[in-house]
């Protein structure tokens, strides 16, 4: 609709009184200031705030380790697996066939994160040629292995390494826990339409 | 107020079922506020509402700028930006996105933005079934209601509400526990998802620099709605835009703890799609509707402007002692609460809902909580004055005008004044048993004043009157 795009910014110019293409000012300027703590630090807080949310945190020396963990943890259940590198080391190997019919009838999905941030418990995913949007969501359990090096503080230091998540990807996530909701009687329940059960898997040395 | 609004508050209030759902989760969600925004949890809270708030400012007095801005870098990605005037504009381009695509089924995130829209019927009338799949958002949608509330839509029902309402709609088995309903919904909206041709989600935040729309939940709908489907259309308010992916330090941080009390929502998606060529997901197609129905006219009124900072986190709600009383459904539009008494009459004109100013105590709780500082008393106050205004150019409120007049003269005479008082003491019925007043005499109890008894009562009228107390006090000290 071109004559409703020109109505409005003209709208908007008249009710700002500003012309077309005029300039503006430099926008506020942010403090994106983090406390740098210990690795070790830095994962006891990833665990007290993931535990709090009903997920749970794994430190392993290892890919073997790694790998044992994550077994442990899937039991007899079926699986998906994403093809970032630390996945296909631990041994896991992404589906043959149809990804979306892979994801929707697995009940575990297995991925890697780009970052994990310290203060919240979360994990960042970007989409990319390797890690799909739908491993990480449509299965009742995520298990993310994750190198310690990409454990980060706080959104503060995302935002000072991904300025512009954009370039880099259609879709960053930040995924903080198990899904949930309490949009009944306030009750919580998890795993709503995500995954209900999140394990992170810390791999140190790598 | 329209007689309708009068008996929905009267229905809420006397309602003891619903009046302890509303204070309790309202009540829960103040204290899950409370315990992430203190001073031990989170430090720099009260710097972080002021950089929100100058963040908010310097993107709507720049709105035009920021607007084209997002628009080069979303058609750079191989994005659309569309622009809507208002809600007809917009659900047509929907509807018609949908024809030309051959799509019967579209899924939907929830967005307060296509509530205002009123997307969903008008998709159902051109055919196409439009699924919430929220899962408050979906109840309602089950039983045709309104969102109760921003951020919890179905705060007024109770399990045995949603059992009634998947039993009449789902069949299947009555169901009154929470986790297994929820695991109902997860299963019908499972196949939806994997079937719908079109995702349609809001945008908590528009960011210029990026061409990226942010959007946050809990349950992963959002997600698969914006994941799974080969078209995405995101709806937004010109008012959401941010200037860059960084202030997202800060909203992130704001949101969630105002609206839920989480440090963060569990889902947090900052989306640039179509998904890019080396990506093994996502959607072919992306369009961003950007949404005016009435934000340009607020946005020229620089007093209140302000009003359009809003993030909708629902604290202002959550916290106002009226509509903890008279609930989300007493209110005539999407937006409930005092950012809905405030931006509901600059959004669709004051003449339309010229009482909802009032719907207030003015007792400040709103400003307090609002995570990006919008006075909204002030604006309230502002609004009230600009319905006399207009009542006064309408000739309205002669009467009205008049009974100040004199009232202002009694004030001024003090004489006269306590005189009056005297008469309306000896005047007013004064029961033995120091009853309070319900009515007075027929002559008396109409318009305005009956209007004011019919909600309060007047104490009885004393013996004495302050005046007489103090001077008989003076005298009594003067004497000793």
């Amino acid at each position: 609709m071109p004559e409703a795009r020109e109505a409005i910014l003209s709208a908007v110019r008249t009710a700002l009184k500003r012309s077309k293409g005029q300039g503006i000012p430099q926008p506020p300027a942010l403090d994106l200031s983090f406390i740098d703590t210990p690795v070790a630090d830095r994962i006891a807080f990833f665990r007290a705030a993931i535990e709090k949310l009903g997920g749970t945190v794994s430190e392993v020396p290892g890919i073997a380790e790694a790998r044992g963990r994550a077994v442990e943890l899937i039991g007899a259940r079926s699986t998906v697996c994403s093809s970032a590198a630390i996945v296909a080391d631990c041994g896991f190997a992404p589906p043959a066939g149809d990804l979306r019919e892979a994801c929707a009838s697995a009940d575990c999905g297995i991925t890697s994160a780009d970052y994990a941030l310290a203060d919240t418990g979360s994990l960042v995913l970007f989409s990319s040629a390797t890690e799909p949007r739908m491993v990480s969501l449509l299965p009742p359990c995520h298990i993310a292995i994750v190198p310690e090096s990409v454990l980060l503080t706080s959104l503060e230091e995302l935002f000072v390494r991904e300025a512009m998540p954009a370039e880099r990807s259609s879709a960053m996530v930040i995924i903080t826990g198990p899904s949930r909701s309490a949009d009944i009687e306030m009750i919580l329940v998890r795993g709503v339409h995500g995954p209900g059960e999140v394990h992170v898997i810390f791999v140190a040395g790598h | 107020m329209p007689d309708a609004y009068k008996q929905q508050i009267k229905d809420t209030v006397g309602d003891p079922r619903l009046q302890i759902a509303i204070y309790n989760n309202t009540g829960r969600l103040v204290e899950n506020r409370k315990s992430v925004v203190s001073t031990e949890a989170l430090p720099g809270y009260q710097g972080l509402r002021d950089q929100g708030h100058a963040i908010k400012k310097h993107t709507l007095d720049h709105l035009d700028h920021y607007l084209e801005l997002a628009e080069k870098n979303i058609t750079a990605r191989g994005g659309k930006v569309v622009y809507a005037r208002d809600s007809a504009e917009a659900c047509e381009w929907i509807a018609q996105l949908a024809e030309k695509r051959g799509v019967k089924l579209l899924v939907k995130s929830k967005s307060m933005t296509t509530e205002e829209i009123e997307l969903n019927h008008a998709l159902e009338k051109r055919g196409v079934e439009a699924v919430e799949t929220d899962l408050g958002e979906y109840i309602l949608q089950l039983n045709d209601e309104k969102p109760y509330h921003i951020i919890a839509p179905a705060l007024h029902k109770t399990r045995f509400d949603v059992a009634d309402i998947f039993e009449r709609k789902l069949g299947g088995a009555r169901e009154v526990v929470p986790e297994k309903q929820t695991q109902i919904a997860r299963r019908v909206l499972r196949e939806k998802f994997l079937a719908a041709g079109i995702g349609v989600t809001g945008a908590n935040f528009v960011v210029a620099d990026s061409g990226a729309v942010v959007v946050v939940e809990n349950e992963g709908n959002a997600r698969i709605t914006s994941s799974a489907p080969k078209i995405h259309i995101a709806v937004a308010g010109l008012e959401k835009l941010i200037p860059r992916a960084q202030d997202l330090a800060v909203f992130l941080k704001l949101l969630a703890r105002s609206a839920t009390g989480q440090p963060l929502s569990v889902y947090t998606s900052f989306l640039s799609p179509p998904k890019r060529s080396n990506e093994q997901d996502g959607p072919e197609e992306f369009y961003l509707l950007f949404l005016d129905n009435g934000r340009t006219r607020l946005l020229a009124d620089e007093g209140k402007r302000e009003s359009l900072y809003c993030i909708r986190c629902g604290a202002c709600l959550n916290h106002c002692p009226v509509y903890r009383k008279i609930g989300g459904h007493s209110y005539p539009w999407v937006y409930s609460g005092p950012i809905g008494a405030i931006i509901t009459p600059q959004f669709m004109g004051l003449a339309k809902d010229p009482w909802l100013p009032y719907a207030s105590s003015l007792c400040g709780a709103c400003a307090e909580v609002c995570p990006v500082k919008i006075d909204i008393p002030k604006h309230l106050l502002t609004l009230r004055h600009e319905v006399t205004e207009m009542r006064t150019r309408e000739g309205q409120n002669r009467l009205e005008k008049l009974a100040f007049r004199l009232w202002s003269y009694a004030m001024r005479h003090p004489r006269l004044y306590e005189s009056l008082g005297k008469l309306a003491a000896g005047a007013a019925p004064n029961p033995a048993n120091e009853a309070w007043i319900k009515k007075l005499p027929s002559l008396l109890h109409r318009g305005p004043v009956a209007a004011w008894l019919s909600e309060r009562d007047l104490p009885p009228s004393p013996a004495k009157s302050f005046r007489e107390q103090w001077r008989e006090r003076q005298e009594r000290r003067h004497n000793a």
